[in-house]
């Protein structure tokens, strides 16, 4: 018996071993090609050739050159006469009378030179355009009653002009030029976020770092009754072209979301915990409600409780602090009974033994067992419910997100979108750090690592 | 510390005074304890007033008003019931595609985080010089929501799965890639030492080294990461991308007459959410081997 016992298990173990390196060898090339099969449908799913037709590059070169520069339009009203000057074209950066971009000399009342670089110069003199392009010559655009006449120096039209009868478009590395009936207008391009400190209307505007820091010592004051320092806070703070003041305020208001719908969910769920775990709750149907209700506040997504919120709440930061609020109740409620599950008796009875009332036997025999436990958990919320309130914000209305989301629609306030970006990250990554810092502090008690 | 461990001439005296000591702290403590909580009722109270003020609707308002809507829903889905099944079938394709989005970003986001997280592990990395610049990379793709990066994809390359798909990989490698790295950080060397004494390259070394130790807890985020990534691009999907959350925006900015598909939807997602978040946590808990 016992020798052929032994002389089956060698054999059998080495039936085993091979089983295990066929399942192992077929894990090791199956898995890889599951994958590559699901990616090849998923190719087809997605319609990933057909993208390259409907992906607007143009948009891209768009997007990424206005997220890093601006362009100043010099603009000759074709109708009514009379020149203007703006950053953006926009309203807000118009150049008030009497202040002209460097790059632009007055020569006549409707009339200016407008220098360009690399050597590309234009001019226009009422409603006509002379746009000098090196190696190539000088392009003459005029409006003639109801046609708009195109003067090349060459035969054939080049692909870098869109011409017809009632509109002409030059774009140029150095510049670009559009005639309309209603107007002829010229685009510079720069480096930078133009307006970003002061607009046209400040007196601040267009000083160095060096002017602005003498006049904030100066006794003399640029605006009376006001300090020069005060004024200058002022003036960036009301920006009309960046809006820094809503911003700020969009960038608080997310953070409050988070902020109060984390804290708010913590200590809604630390109680209906109790009554989830199993060693604190004595009636298993109690227990039993309160786990699916955890469940169930969880599986109806922050999208559907966002959209319900919004009904009653309307916009605004209240609505996608609740969101927060329900959704991680459910979390929380899940998270913080199972530590409570995990609770260690002994020193609750140590507590009780000692004379403690059920509420001191929570208070000193539990709670110190369990706060680094959820303090690190809801610290690790927070600094990830500030990204879903970005998100949450952009449903509802209210915070960064819906700044964001409204910059997008637009489609040509780049520049400030990659500002609210830039200010999005460092918001997340401050939490972040802050989060991590006071997790430290209160959990190790103590700034030791 | 030291200076409490002195000589044992006035030990009485010492025992008296550690107490005192003692009693000041505690003292101290609970002070600062308090003080916390007032500044954090304060906090929540004052942050609560502003939330309100600059709301639309009033809490006080909206608190009475909160179950209006899903009542709304729920009549015209009763109304309707029968249209329920049908509408559901309906929308399964738009579910599923919401599904696909989240599997592919989990697996491309993976396949970035298991890079990304060996070369920024002390031990493993293959510049360790670089290790700082690769754990703030990390960083910065983790910091990004996926919307911002979904909304600007969605200007360039049009409607559609493949930028919320992208959006979320970027993010998912990020936040897998830091918890990869701490999972890296427990793997044992010594394969890793038998490989190089063979002459085994840095992908091999890593493949055949480090893969298998860790993979039952890489797998375990991935899962964790699909569930969250199911949620958001349901989120993606309202905002423009496609998959049900974009079904769900059409149907309900729609209003009423079509809050029948409103429910519909609500409830493909409630089950789907739930379906997956019981399943991955079963496959999670056998994986890191708990009960």
């Amino acid at each position: 018996m016992a020798m052929a016992e032994a002389a089956r298990a060698p054999a059998d173990l080495k039936a085993q071993a091979l089983r295990l390196f066929a399942r192992k060898r077929l894990l090791s090339f199956g898995a890889p090609a599951a994958i590559l099969a699901y990616f090849v449908y998923v190719f087809f799913a997605f319609d990933i050739p057909g993208l390259a037709e409907r992906a607007r590059m143009d948009n891209a070169a768009i997007l990424v050159s206005d997220a890093y520069s601006y362009k100043t339009h010099i603009t000759h009203d074709n109708r009514n006469g009379g020149l203007t000057m703006a950053v953006e074209g926009e309203n807000k950066g118009t150049y008030p009378k009497g202040m002209i971009p460097d790059f632009v000399t007055m020569t006549g009342e409707d009339a200016a030179r407008i220098a360009l670089p690399d050597g590309y110069a234009a001019e226009i003199e009422g409603s006509t355009l002379r746009f000098d392009v090196p190696d190539y010559g000088r392009i003459v655009v005029r409006v003639e009653g109801r046609d708009i006449e195109l003067d090349l120096p060459t035969e054939t039209t080049p692909d870098w002009i869109s011409a017809s009868s009632s509109r002409v478009d030059i774009t140029t590395p150095g510049g670009r030029a559009i005639v309309t009936r209603a107007r002829t207008e010229v685009y510079r391009y720069r480096f930078g976020w133009e307006l970003f400190w002061f607009t046209l209307d400040s007196p601040f505007y267009g000083k160095s770092v060096g002017e602005l820091a003498s006049l904030a010592v100066s006794d003399q004051q640029v605006r009376p009754g006001v300090g020069n320092l005060a004024a200058m806070a002022h003036d960036f703070w009301n920006n009309a072209m960046w809006r820094h003041k809503d911003v700020l305020w969009a960038i608080f208001e997310t953070i409050l979301m988070a902020f109060l719908g984390t804290m708010g969910a913590a200590l809604v769920a630390l109680p209906l915990a109790f009554v989830a775990a199993a060693n604190f709750s004595r009636f298993a149907s109690a227990r039993f409600l309160m786990r699916r209700f955890f469940d169930f506040v969880r599986g109806v997504d922050g999208l559907i409780w966002t959209i319900i919120l919004s009904r009653a709440f309307g916009p605004g930061p209240m609505t996608g602090a609740l969101a927060i609020l329900i959704t991680d109740t459910g979390s929380f409620g899940k998270m913080f009974s199972e530590a409570l599950e995990n609770v260690d008796d002994k020193q609750i009875e140590g507590v009780q033994s000692t004379g403690a009332k059920p509420l001191q036997r929570y208070r000193f025999g539990v709670i110190p067992q369990l706060t680094p436990i959820l303090l690190s958990q809801v610290l690790y919320y927070l600094e990830s419910n500030t990204r879903s309130a970005t998100v949450i914000g952009a449903i509802t209305g209210g915070g960064i997100g819906l700044l964001l989301t409204q910059a997008i629609i637009t489609q040509k306030d780049w520049e400030e979108v990659s500002y609210y970006i830039v200010l999005i990250v460092l918001m997340v990554m401050f939490m972040d750090w802050l989060s991590g810092v006071l997790r430290r502090r209160l959990i190790t008690g103590g700034g030791e690592k | 510390m030291a200076d409490q461990t002195m000589s044992g001439a006035d030990a009485l005296g010492g025992v008296d005074r550690i107490r005192e000591n003692y009693l000041a702290m505690a003292r101290t403590r609970r002070l600062y304890g308090g003080l916390m909580l007032v500044v954090f009722i304060a906090l929540m109270a004052s942050g609560f007033i502003v939330a309100d003020e600059r709301n639309a609707g009033g809490f006080w308002d909206g608190v009475l008003n909160i179950f209006d809507f899903p009542a709304e829903v729920l009549s015209e889905a009763r109304e309707k019931i029968a249209n329920l099944p049908g509408l559901m079938v309906k929308f399964l394709p738009s579910l599923v595609e919401t599904l696909n989005i989240a599997a592919a970003s989990t697996l491309l986001g993976a396949v970035a985080a298991v890079i990304l997280s060996l070369l920024s592990t002390r031990g493993l990395a293959r510049y360790p010089a670089l290790i700082g610049v690769f754990r703030r990379i990390m960083d910065v793709m983790r910091a990004i929501p996926e919307i911002v990066i979904a909304l600007v994809l969605i200007f360039v390359l049009g409607g559609g799965p493949v930028p919320a798909m992208i959006a979320i990989a970027f993010h998912t490698a990020g936040a897998l890639g830091k918890l990869f790295s701490e999972v890296n950080e427990n793997a044992s060397l010594k394969p890793l030492e038998g490989l190089e004494s063979v002459g085994a390259t840095w992908p091999q070394r890593m493949w055949l080294g480090v893969i298998p130790q860790v993979a039952p807890n890489y797998l375990s985020y991935a899962l964790l990461r699909f569930e969250i990534n199911i949620r958001a691009s349901a989120i993606l999907g309202f905002v423009g991308s496609g998959g049900i959350g974009y079904d769900l925006r059409n149907a309900f900015s729609w209003g009423q007459g079509r809050y029948d598909e409103v429910a519909a939807i609500f409830l493909l997602l409630f089950l789907t959410i739930v379906f997956f978040d019981q399943t991955s946590s079963h496959y999670r808990n056998k994986l890191v081997g708990r009960v």
